[in-house]
């Protein structure tokens, strides 16, 4: 097996590979206000690379800079090798999906998604070829001679997916594209999504502020918090192993444990944590003096919830009271009292039906909350 | 006990009085719908429709030398008999002397010039003010509205200071020495150009700057994004979509200009023909009301037909 092949699907990786979109220490300020800070990113061709953040934390106005729409304060774009700070939006190849999806009001569904192609000055029949086509994709067929605002939100949604890919871009910019749907049917876009995205080829750049739909979607993500990225990474990555706080908290839940170092042994490092009084015991070596402040984060669902006290005794376990159980049929979320502040938030799927209505573990139980060495995370910003 | 029963009266007839004046409030209520629906009605039908109507009959009438000076419609003959004498000389007469035809069309065109130089002009300052930032547009709004602080008549006597041979524009030029004799602007078709154009291109910006300020900015960017350079980008997004408010400015410069009188009769003294001094002077020189009478109708004809149009395609536009 060769380097090469390993890393196909993940060029991220290839040192060699020549990002497609290249950002150098792009800032973008409105008046005093600086929207990006000192952004650095790198895109691979074919990835489908979310943005995700907070509400205005400057992930449209990323977007817009890629697109031109906005002009960096500094720093430089590269979009397959052209520096772009010269090149206007409608020379740059690459498509938007507006938050607003911006479809023509006065023109059909059919004109909205020739509009691009008849800029481009294709021959008449290929346009009413590639139109057609399109629609057929996102299944809009029926609707090609409707006006927009006689489209429901999810119809006009496609519109403008349609009308931004029927050009073929090589990047293709969505702002927030799956915002105005229901749940059921943003879920069943995004597989659409990541099917064409898939089909064509083209490289997606996606701003979202939902971390599900960055997680279902995307090859990596950006965390973005007041105008920085605070981590790039796969969604495994971000997810498992989160370099901040922020990062831990922002996707998914965390508890969050707040200790110093006691012990930093070469393959492991002990964390006395005061609230509540136990030891945690991280089965990994760090480069961390002892005594430093850390803080430790562990998912909802990595934490053991039984009666019964574990087996093996030692480090990672304590007791507590649950305060609250919330049912939700696949899975229960517990509140468990642990130390005299500390609320411990677990999860757990239920693997059986619980008998008449009495679940395995109820308000009030005593409980023993348990969870692996490889489970917690050190963080220390 | 006795305090109870009397409470229990007390209540059943404030609440019998309650529902007296929920009914007396909402007599009352449609009343007041009534008259507010009413109140635009009644305007239009007393000062609108009513005067329509007698100068409708004063166009069928006959000239004659009395007080007032036209027949009346309908008569008592000497036999007892109701006599209705309707005459359609006038607009026979009208449509067969060439000077009549001539200035309508020519009405016509001088109207139709100015209201597509009040779009070339007023359009880019429409554009110009919804693009700028909320306190220069209130300032730039506040100067557009500003001249309608002066009277209109001094505005065009203003006019004629500036145009005429020994005026300022003249005097300036002479002074410069780009010119040796005056350029004759006064009393040519120019100046009513001039005129009418100063003083209707607000009608023309206020309608367009309504309809541009809910002109959504990011499609400008769709279309530049699908490829589309910034002349595309107008002709085919900016333009059809500001259509309702250029075909408001439009009518709202075009009719009046039409009418137009205190502006030929100063600034183009006898030498433009417009409708309304023919209709001036058919009126006060000639004293012939039913000729004058015929000439406005046929005035407001030709004004009402692009209004209906415009009605139409309003309405085609909102079914849509
Ligand atoms: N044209 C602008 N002028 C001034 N401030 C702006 C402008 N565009 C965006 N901002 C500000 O920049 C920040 C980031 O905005 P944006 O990129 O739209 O955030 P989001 O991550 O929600 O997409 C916000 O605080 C917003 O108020
Ligand atoms: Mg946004």
């Amino acid at each position: 097996m060769s380097q090469q092949a390993d890393n196909q699907d993940r060029p991220w990786l290839d040192p060699d590979a020549e990002p497609f979109i290249k950002v150098q220490g792009v800032t973008k300020k409105f008046g005093p206000f600086t929207a990006v800070d000192n952004v650095d990113l790198q895109i691979y061709r074919g990835e489908l690379f979310c943005l995700l953040g907070g509400s205005g934390c400057g992930k449209t106005t990323l977007l817009r800079m890629l697109a031109g729409f906005e002009t960096p304060t500094s720093g430089t774009i590269y979009i397959d090798g052209a520096e772009m700070s010269q090149v206007p939006p409608y020379e740059r190849p690459v498509n938007m999906m507006f938050q607003s999806y911006a479809l023509f009001p006065h023109m059909t569904v059919e004109q909205n998604v020739a509009y691009g192609l008849k800029r481009d000055g294709v021959a008449k029949a290929d346009i009413a070829m590639r139109v057609s086509e399109m629609l057929k994709m996102v299944e809009l067929t029926p609707f090609s001679k409707r006006k927009p605002h006689q489209l429901s939100g999810g119809q006009r949604q496609r519109v403008a997916l349609a009308r931004a890919l029927v050009k073929q871009p090589k990047v293709l910019l969505l702002d927030e594209p799956l915002g105005a749907l229901d749940k059921r049917l943003r879920e069943q876009t995004q597989f659409e999504l990541m099917n064409i995205q898939d089909q064509l080829g083209i490289t997606f750049v996606v701003v979202t502020h939902d971390q599900e739909e960055a997680m279902t979607l995307s090859t990596r993500i950006a965390v973005m918090d007041e105008g920085r990225f605070v981590q790039i990474g796969t969604p495994t990555e971000i997810y498992e192993s989160p370099d901040t706080r922020f990062v831990a908290d922002f996707i998914g839940s965390a508890n969050m444990f707040e200790g110093r170092i006691v012990e930093n042994g070469a393959d492991h490092v002990v964390v006395r944590v005061s609230d509540p009084r136990i030891e945690f015991f991280i089965d990994h070596g760090m480069s961390i003096k002892e005594g430093t402040k850390v803080w430790i984060a562990v998912r909802p669902e990595k934490i053991k919830i039984s009666k019964n006290a574990p087996t093996e005794s030692g480090a990672n376990q304590i007791q507590g009271t649950v305060l609250g159980v919330g049912y939700l049929g696949n899975l229960s979320t517990y509140r468990v009292q642990a130390g005299s502040a500390k609320v411990v938030d677990v999860t757990h799927p239920n693997q059986s039906r619980p008998k008449g209505d009495r679940h395995a573990v109820d308000w009030d139980d005593q409980v023993y909350l348990s969870w692996d060495p490889s489970s917690a995370v050190v963080l220390t910003k | 006990m006795n305090d109870n029963a009397t409470a229990a009266v007390d209540r059943s007839e404030r609440s019998s009085m309650r529902s007296l004046t929920a009914v007396l409030m909402q007599r009352i209520q449609s009343g007041w719908k009534t008259l507010v629906v009413g109140i635009p009605n009644v305007w239009l039908l007393v000062f609108f429709l009513a005067p329509f109507f007698i100068v409708l009959k004063i166009s069928l009438a006959e000239s004659i030398i009395a007080s007032p000076p036209f027949s009346p419609l309908v008569e008592w003959s000497e036999e007892g008999a109701l006599i209705l004498q309707v005459i359609f000389d006038n607009f026979i007469f009208l449509w067969e002397d060439d000077l009549y035809f001539n200035t309508y069309v020519n009405s016509i065109k001088i109207a139709i010039i100015s209201t597509v130089l009040c779009l070339i002009v007023g359009y880019p300052i429409a554009y110009g003010i919804v693009r700028s930032s909320s306190t220069t547009k209130n300032i730039l709004l506040l100067m557009i509205i500003l001249p309608f602080w002066t009277s209109f008549l001094l505005r065009v006597y203003a006019w004629m200071g500036l145009l005429a041979d020994q005026g300022t524009i003249n005097s300036f030029l002479i002074w410069i020495g780009l010119i040796e004799k005056p350029i004759r602007m006064l009393y040519t078709e120019f100046a009513v150009y001039v005129g009418i154009v100063y003083s209707y291109v607000p009608f023309m910006i206020l309608p367009l700057y309504a309809n541009m300020e809910k002109l959504d900015m990011s499609l400008h960017e769709a279309a530049a994004d699908l490829g589309a350079r910034p002349m595309t980008t107008f002709l085919t997004v900016t333009l059809p979509m500001t259509a309702p408010g250029i075909l408001a400015g439009s009518l709202l410069v075009f009719i009046p200009a039409a009418g137009e009188f205190v502006i030929p009769d100063l600034l183009g003294g006898g030498n433009v023909l417009m409708i309304g001094r023919v209709l001036y002077n058919e009126f006060n020189s000639n004293h012939d009301w039913p000729v004058a009478a015929a000439v406005a109708i046929v005035l407001l004809l030709i004004l009402v037909i692009p209004m209906m149009l415009y009605q139409h395609i309003q309405s085609k536009q909102a079914e849509s």
